[in-house]
């Protein structure tokens, strides 16, 4: 991501340091992930200790600090997904996929997150890739939609 | 649009906008919250507009995409006014047939109806479908007649009439009197009494002041404050700003979760119009009171959602929450006075101007006044958002409105309040929901989440899912919480996998006691919940699991085994098929055997296996039946061999 | 500034406004345990060890010492059974993680509390804070700073600033009561050398 474009987003959120998350998300949002350089550009122009932009970066489920895969892959693992059966979701994704929760393969073809509550309960057990949301999965499903994505 | 400078001038351009809308042209009512738009209410959007448009009823037939109407397990929904006729489970492919029968020729389609499971008639209007009829929507219930991205349509149903009337009528004391005589409770967590709030804020000194909506609903299996303010964010923001009159302030906050896209959307333009229209900025309505309001999205913390986390959030730093031995609402953002409400508490504002505090307290219970919106889910038949009067039974919500339980299985719990509530029982079924009474139980409000567990869900993996949570989403700060409940978490998950011991349950009560007495907030505080109310109600299950190595439930992976009853095996192949392990042994007329060592326990077999057989068992707390032996495997089907 | 009157452990105790139970009870010579406690820092309430019971005419709740305004006629607390019982469990919470630090060791004699009641994990770290503190309000440099949350959280150094600050500095050294910073610190060292090459 260019200096520029970083220097664009501080500047719509007139560098105030209380913008410091806002800012982070925008450049989350855009670029899907934080690249060390920008942190440390957000901390030179905002003022803010470089060690306070690192808390939030790792405070924060919305940030990464290493890029993502090609897709994303977010399990649903709010309580209603659940008492579902949604461990068995994950377990079968974990198992196809060779990563964990947090973790990109290494061809960068899928990250997998789990999250904490998507709001679809009624489609429990939810999975959602790349914003599209597959419900009512079991493990059977759930290897049936991973084997769409290349 | 021209700015609106005075309450005659609101009057007078909603009379204009009501006359300028036709009660009887057709409507077509689309929920588009967003869980309907994961069953895919945007396409159903689409064909609507596009059928219209080929049917050549343009400027005859209005689409209005609605909020979040609640009955999130029939969407998407669609209710077609002046007639209100209701359909659910909408596909595109429906829609032509929508349009030329029931459009054109005002002919019911039976198949789109709903039909009641138990006399098995079939209902048009939403007013009689038991889900509706037995709730009370004060709050929630504009919902389905507004497009949330019309601030037009919020005001040709009375919209910010509450706003002008607290302005022109009544001073910032008498708006909090009447909140405070309302006895409005907070709908986000502990049920502090907002009136009190208030004035607590009011009276601290400092000109600067702040009012703050905590949208940063975490509680996993609630969404109602995503609803309201996905599908009716205006009388979020009307209530938002009397309390900011109320209390003297000119500055609020929107505090929203970044995961909820559409909400933040929808309250960013929400903000926009009311800014044009003059209910935000500077002299609102003519009365010289100036407010403004900025979404601050939230980047992903459960902890955040306590107040003194969000406003350290608000700062722009690390969500650590901070001690309150001096409150919020006179030390918050800023070490400035500051108010901190839920988005629900808010939207029952307007409500109480409107329609006066002695309207308001007509209903619920004595100590808890007004209606709660519940986030009905789980193993539930009707998964839905319901809005009912306080003091209305745990089982009149979970049997006559939600349908009772999923699949025709028993009710075991119901898990209330979010990571910081509990379990209750089927003993406590008729307890009255309120705020106290659901902290009497061991549970509490929270916001609203009614999580429904049946006879497969185990108490003991219940309680270890919520404190998995929250060791992930505690902030790590206090000793209690961050290591006591990692403790906890290590217990427990031992305990389901079967290494539990004795003396196990004693240290868990410790480690409760010292998170509950000792943590820095209310995270940390009410972490111990989940397993001190399931330990209360459910120890057997405890017991189980410690002493005899099994799960009742049938549920915790490490306990359970599945075999194939081989008296009951047709040697179908379907289990084969479909293990993703590859741990059936078997073939055509070979009855199967599960590889005990290959098995990973996803239960595919148990579920797939054709239940006029049911020959895939599940067993816990007992040895696996040896297998058959190899020569006695293969099925002589007599009858065919005749 | 107005005098305040208290009273602790059933001793009158006099203080000023604005002071916490924890220095009122210092200057009256009664000892209670801390260890994310410093005086050049502002409180912080993280180790909960400070826990008191306080009595405001008859309310009675459990309050950490080192963040509780004093009030007139407050009534503390500082030591009954289950004060104790909480320190105990704190202090063998902590042993888990550090059961060599001499801090803990002698808090555990005190306490009663079992070095072993919690398999070891030794990260050293108790999240006391002390360094990172220190570094932020004395020194002003921000060299170390906390990263993650929950059971993850941790310290780290800053490595760009780290070399240029710490080398001549090392004043957090000392305030940690295990061996854990400096353990972080030769870490981010070698990396520093490392990339340097």
């Amino acid at each position: 991501m260019d200096k520029e474009r970083i220097d664009q987003i501080i500047d719509k959120h007139h560098s105030d340091p209380s913008s410091l998350i806002q800012i982070l998300l925008d450049i989350q949002a855009e670029h899907h992930w934080l690249p060390k350089e920008a942190l440390e550009q957000i901390s030179e122009r905002l003022q803010v200790p470089m060690t306070r932009v690192q808390h939030i970066a790792t405070f924060y489920k919305a940030f990464s600090l290493v890029p993502k895969g090609r897709h994303q892959i977010h399990i649903c693992m709010g309580t209603a997904c659940h008492v579902r059966g949604a461990s068995r979701v994950l377990d079968t994704v974990e198992g196809l996929t060779g990563i964990k929760p947090g973790e990109t393969d290494l061809d960068l073809k899928f990250s997998l997150e789990t999250v904490n509550c998507l709001g679809c309960c009624a489609l429990g057990p939810v999975l959602e890739i790349d914003g599209k949301t597959h419900g009512k999965m079991a493990p059977v499903q759930t290897a049936d939609v991973l084997k769409n994505y290349d | 649009m021209a700015r609106i400078n005075s309450p005659a001038e609101l009057e007078a351009f909603r009379s204009n906008l009501i006359s300028g809308r036709d009660p009887n042209k057709t409507c077509i009512t689309l929920c588009s919250g967003s869980a309907c738009h994961a069953s895919g209410s945007r396409e159903v959007a689409a064909s609507i507009e596009e059928e219209i448009r080929k049917q050549g009823l343009e400027g005859e037939v209005e689409l209005r995409r609605t909020g979040c109407h609640g009955f999130c397990e029939r969407g998407p929904i669609i209710v077609i006014r002046p007639d209100d006729i209701c359909y659910f489970q909408i596909k595109p492919e429906d829609v032509p047939e929508i349009i030329s029968e029931t459009i054109r020729q005002k002919k019911i389609i039976e198949r789109l109806l709903y039909t009641d499971p138990i006399t098995n008639e079939k209902i048009i209007q939403e007013s009689e479908i038991p889900f509706y009829k037995n709730q009370g929507r004060l709050v929630f219930g504009s919902n389905v007649q507004i497009d949330p991205k019309s601030i037009d349509d919020y005001l040709a149903l009375g919209g910010y009439s509450g706003l002008s009337k607290a302005l022109s009528q009544m001073s910032p004391e008498g708006v909090l009197e009447e909140v405070r005589t309302s006895n409005l409770r907070g709908r986000g967590g502990g049920g502090f009494p907002t009136g009190r709030k208030w004035a607590e804020s009011r009276n601290a000194p400092g000109d600067m002041k702040y009012v703050i909506v905590n949208a940063d609903e975490g509680d996993p299996g609630a969404y109602m404050d995503r609803s309201l303010l996905e599908g009716n964010p205006h009388s979020v923001l009307e209530g938002l700003i009397i309390g900011a009159y109320a209390i003297g302030s000119t500055q609020g906050y929107i505090y929203v979760r970044q995961e909820y896209p559409l909400a933040v959307q929808n309250v960013n333009i929400a903000i926009r119009q009311a800014e044009e229209y003059g209910f935000l900025g500077k002299n609102i309505l003519g009365s010289g009171f100036d407010f403004t309001i900025d979404v601050h999205q939230g980047a992903g913390a459960f902890v955040c959602g306590e107040s003194s986390a969000l406003m350290t959030a608000l700062e722009g730093k690390a969500g650590e929450p901070r001690p309150k031995y001096i409150h919020t609402a006179v030390k918050g953002v800023w070490d400035r006075p500051s108010v901190l409400n839920n988005v629900e508490t808010w939207a029952n504002v307007p409500l109480i101007i409107n329609k006066g505090a002695d309207w308001f307290t007509q209903y619920g219970t004595e100590k808890s006044k007004g209606t709660k919106i519940f986030s009905l889910v789980g193993k539930i038949a009707n998964t839905g958002l319901v809005e009912v009067p306080m003091g209305v039974t745990l089982r009149d919500i979970i049997f006559k409105i939600g349908g009772g339980i999923l699949g025709g299985k028993k009710f075991k719990a119901v898990q209330t309040g979010g990571p910081s509530g509990g379990c209750l029982p089927e003993e406590l079924l008729d307890l009255e929901v309120g705020f106290d009474e659901l902290s009497k139980a061991g549970s509490m409000m929270g916001s609203g989440g009614m999580i429904i567990m049946d006879e497969d869900t185990c108490m003991v993996d219940v309680a270890r899912y919520f404190l998995n949570f929250l060791t992930d989403e505690s902030c790590g700060k206090c000793v209690p919480c961050r290591e006591g409940i990692r403790q906890m978490l290590k217990t427990l998950t031992n305990i389901t996998q079967g290494k539990g011991k004795e003396g196990d349950i004693e240290l868990l009560e410790q480690l409760a006691e010292v998170a509950g007495e000792a943590a820095l907030c209310a995270l940390g505080k009410s972490a111990p919940n989940p397993f001190l109310s399931t330990l209360k109600y459910f120890r057997d299950e405890y017991e189980a699991h410690i002493r005899e190595k099994r799960c009742p439930a049938l549920s915790c992976k490490e306990l359970i085994s599945f075999y194939i009853d081989p008296t009951r095996c047709q040697a179908c192949m379907t289990c084969l098929r479909k293990c993703p392990s590859e741990a059936i042994i078997g073939a055509k007329r070979q009855i199967h055997v599960v590889d005990q060592d290959k098995c990973t326990k996803c239960g595919t077999c148990f579920e797939v296996c054709p239940s006029r057989f049911a020959a895939v068992k599940k067993i816990s707390g007992e040895p696996v039946p040896p297998p058959i032996p190899e020569e006695a495997r293969t099925i002589v089907r007599k009858s065919k061999e005749k | 500034m107005s005098e305040i009157l208290l009273k602790i452990d059933g001793k009158e105790v006099k203080a000023r406004e604005g002071m916490t139970v924890l220095e009122a009870a210092q200057r009256a010579g009664i000892s209670i345990p801390t260890l994310c406690h410093h005086e050049k820092l502002e409180p912080y309430g993280a180790c909960r060890l400070c826990i008191v019971e306080i009595d405001m005419r008859g309310w009675k709740k459990l309050v950490v010492s080192c963040l509780y305004p004093v009030a007139q006629d407050l009534v503390v607390t500082t030591k009954s059974e289950k004060i104790n019982r909480i320190r105990k469990m704190i202090v063998e919470l902590l042993l888990a993680h550090a059961p060599d630090a001499f801090d803990l060791q002698d808090l555990a004699r005190e306490y009663g509390a079992d070095r072993d009641r919690f398999e070891k994990e030794s990260s050293f770290c108790i999240h006391c804070g002390l360094c990172v503190r220190y570094c932020a309000e004395v020194k002003k440099k921000h060299a170390v700073g906390f990263v993650n949350r929950g059971a993850n959280r941790e310290i780290s150094f800053i490595p760009e600033v780290a070399s240029k600050e710490c080398w001549n500095c090392k004043e957090c050294f000392p305030l940690c009561p295990t061996e854990a910073l400096q353990a972080a610190y030769v870490l981010t060292e070698a990396l520093m050398s490392h990339t340097r090459q």
